[in-house]
């Protein structure tokens, strides 16, 4: 039975706005399902289809406790009785260039694994690197990319300590491929994870964000624009071990990589059904990121960065929290940009510069493939 | 950023606002009709409407270039990339438009070619770059778009570029309006006239809105005080009885037009008798397709374009949407089955159309969103 249009006017309209507005959200929180036949680009982007993909592919084979929170590294229980934990990551680089301002796919291999178990509270200790190269891929490129790598892995303080080489066909790949696995130790008692966010908890950012992103659509030379911003890749594990040792009530750190920091605040708000709301003119950007995504109409909100992270940490403590990441260089630029709320659960709220208020959601396709 | 942040001032918009509110008359109701998409986004990514009073609705009108295009064209411009040797290219907004088949995205992980682009030169670009292949742009879009269009295929003729051509969507903006006026089912108070068309339009064509139809238009810029000032203007041509064509956008828009823009257009483009728009139906000479003269560049003369006529599915009511006779929401399958991630309707793929624009940024209840935040924010 249909609802005639005399009827349904009956309703006020901002009673049956609502309840579309719940429809909405009970058809959000059902599980996802991959409807596509094929793996299409949006699959890779970090937004709505990759999370689809995840869920309903990776998690459904997958699924044990250890793996379901899908943090950034897997935290694994030692028997010693203390509490103690391993940490464990992966990570895989397809960074088209290989080489851009302010690094290379080398940099971005290392720091990508080390940031995923710094974030989790992990002193990240060993790597893995396996590498799948191009037939006819220079040597030299190879050489630069591999010292690169040494370099970040010397300045993260960990070691590469076995690794993996395929060469492929002339066409199968696109030059070289990196992929990284990381392995950590958790201190007893350090628990962290975006699902422990509460009502009052205080949203930071550790410095400008969208500059990695920025730099690699510029890079391409596609777009004919041209700005002096170079990649943020870099170590966070030092600047998370000041944060968590002078600040004990982060509750949660994430590196807003693929998908920016919108990707994050959606997936505090899901993870611990709390509402999100931030002010557009507390997150730092720097001008040059503005500009060119106001440029090219994309928000700076979703654009990459690989030495940014985004803490959530106890109201009560954000100032200092404020103060120990600004202590090391990478934090200079601190900033807190807003707040856990108890509603509206599930959403991330902006207000915007301009004064008025919106959603910032999870990214529907893809601005930019293949930028780490 | 300067040239930007002083049209999303705060204090200013608190000021036009409370004009706005003052220019109401009590117990009567305005409807206003922004035109273009990319008001509409701007509307919403501002939050707008927060500085509206409720006697005020914004209703958003036909103008997003990827909403019109009917399902049929995408599966036509998906046939076209299917050819051998062929490189489509496309604005990146298209590539999720649905066909009756799946979207560009789709067709590519079947195994077609096609690639985004920001400019139809990058297109030519592309053209140069591989002789072997043919390059087809996809050309959509209103008057904004068709110029760089136009300019893309005098310059390809200049350089005797032989293998690229286009696959021609233009559209115009007048009879859509004209359509939208007629339309039998709907009462507007006004018009947010289209500000990048009008770049090249120029403000008179909208002269028989004012004239024959006693509805005030202006033309407006797309920062978000550009619309506030726009609906000031609105509001005060209705509160003073007036029905006028204004131009709020007068730092950009020629009250002429763009008339080089106008001739490279004529000179590669002719009015098409009838196309169909998503939503709308067909409507008459509402769009472009390409010159005699330049045949050599036009994909529907040099393959076999299958011209397909897909029904739009039964459960959408995009063209109620485009029309402004139903809000976004209250479409039967608006959030459910239709979403930004598998759209049904074209309203909803687009950042610009209707549908996505209301559920990617105003898809909450505003009572329920605190009014501040309460921490501290500290200044970067």
């Amino acid at each position: 039975m249909t609802t005639g249009r005399a009827e349904r006017s009956l309703i006020p309209p901002a009673d049956r706005e609502q309840q579309v507005l719940d429809r909405i959200e009970r058809a959000r929180r059902r599980r996802p399902k991959l409807r596509e036949e094929r793996i299409t680009m949006s699959h890779g982007s970090g937004g709505k289809a990759t999370h689809t993909l995840i869920e309903a592919i990776f998690l459904e084979a997958f699924r044990n406790p250890l793996l379901e929170p899908l943090e950034d590294a897997a935290r694994l229980p030692l028997q010693t009785g203390d509490g103690a934990a391993i940490a464990l990551t992966t990570d895989s680089f397809v960074v088209s260039p290989l080489f851009f301002p302010g690094g290379n796919i080398g940099d971005l291999a290392v720091n990508g694994t080390v940031n995923d178990l710094a974030v989790a509270g992990a002193t990240p200790l060993y790597l893995t690197a396996g590498f799948i190269l191009e037939e006819g891929f220079p040597v030299a490129d190879l050489t630069r990319i591999t010292e690169s790598m040494r370099d970040a892995a010397a300045a993260a303080g960990v070691r590469v300590v076995t690794g993996d080489t395929k060469v492929v066909e002339k066409g199968k790949a696109d030059g070289c491929y990196i992929n990284t696995a990381g392995v950590g130790t958790v201190p007893a008692g350090m628990n962290l994870g975006v699902a422990r966010a509460r009502p009052g908890d205080a949203i930071l950012v550790s410095g400008p964000i969208g500059d990695h992103g920025v730099t690699i659509m510029l890079a391409r030379g596609e777009l004919d624009i041209e700005a002096d911003v170079e990649s943020d890749t870099a170590s966070l594990a030092e600047l998370v071990a000041g944060l968590l040792g002078t600040v004990p009530g982060v509750r949660a750190l994430r590196d807003a990589t693929r998908g920016g920091v919108a990707t994050i605040l959606n997936e505090i708000a899901k993870a611990a059904d709390v509402g999100v709301l931030v002010a557009e003119n507390a997150i730092p950007v720097r001008a040059q990121v503005r500009g060119a995504a106001e440029l090219l109409g994309i928000d700076p909100l979703y654009v990459a960065c690989e030495g940014r992270l985004v803490a959530v940490v106890d109201g009560g403590q954000a100032e200092d929290a404020i103060a120990a990441l600004r202590a090391h260089p990478l934090g200079a630029q601190a900033a807190i940009i807003g707040e856990v709320t108890a509603d509206p659960a599930g959403l991330v709220t902006i207000k915007t510069a301009f004064g008025g208020t919106r959603i910032v959601d999870l990214l529907v396709g893809d601005p930019l493939p293949r930028i780490c | 950023m300067r040239f930007v942040d002083e049209f999303r001032d705060a204090d200013k918009a608190h000021a036009l606002a409370a004009r706005i509110a003052a220019l109401c008359e009590p117990g009567r109701q305005y409807k206003l009709m922004e035109v273009c998409g990319g008001h509409t986004h701007t509307i919403y990514k501002h939050g707008l409407e927060d500085y509206l009073p409720e006697s005020i609705t914004l209703v958003h009108g036909p103008g997003c270039p990827v909403c019109v295009i009917p399902m049929g064209r995408v599966d036509d411009a998906i046939h076209l990339a299917s050819q051998p040797d062929v490189i489509m290219t496309s604005f990146g907004d298209m590539m999720r438009v649905p066909g009756s088949n799946g979207a560009f995205f789709d067709a590519n992980a079947r195994g077609t070619h096609i690639k985004m682009v920001y400019s139809p030169l990058d297109s030519l670009k592309i053209a140069k770059a591989n002789p072997d292949k043919r390059v087809v742009f996809m050309a959509i879009g209103f008057e904004t778009t068709a110029p760089s269009t136009a300019m893309t295929v005098l310059r390809a003729r200049a350089q005797g570029v032989t293998n690229f051509s286009v696959f021609c969507n233009h559209v115009t903006i007048i009879p859509a309006i004209k359509a939208i006026l007629d339309s039998p089912d709907l009462r507007l108070d006004g018009f947010i006239g289209p500000g990048h068309v009008s770049t090249v339009i120029g403000c008179r064509p909208y002269e028989f809105i004012a004239k024959s139809y006693r509805k005030p238009v202006v033309v407006a810029g797309f920062e978000p005080l550009d619309i506030l000032q726009s609906i000031y203007m609105l509001m005060l041509q209705l509160r003073e009885g007036r029905s006028e064509v204004e131009n709020q956008y007068s730092r950009v828009v020629p009250w002429d037009g763009n008339t080089v823009a106008l001739k490279a257009i004529g000179e590669t483009m002719e009015l098409r008798p009838y196309f169909e728009w998503r939503g709308l139906g067909f409507i008459s000479h509402s769009a472009l397709r390409m010159r005699e003269s330049y045949a050599d560049m036009d994909a529907e003369r040099l393959f076999d374009v299958p011209g397909v006529r897909v029904a739009d599915p039964k459960a959408c009511q995009c063209g109620e949407v485009l029309k402004g006779v139903l809000k976004p929401w209250e479409c039967k399958v608006f959030g459910t089955a239709c979403t930004p991630e598998t759209p049904i309707g074209t309203c909803m793929v687009s950042p610009e159309g209707a549908c996505a624009a209301y559920y990617n940024y105003g898809r909450m209840n505003r009572q329920r969103v605190p009014e501040a935040i309460s921490i501290g924010l500290s200044r970067p």
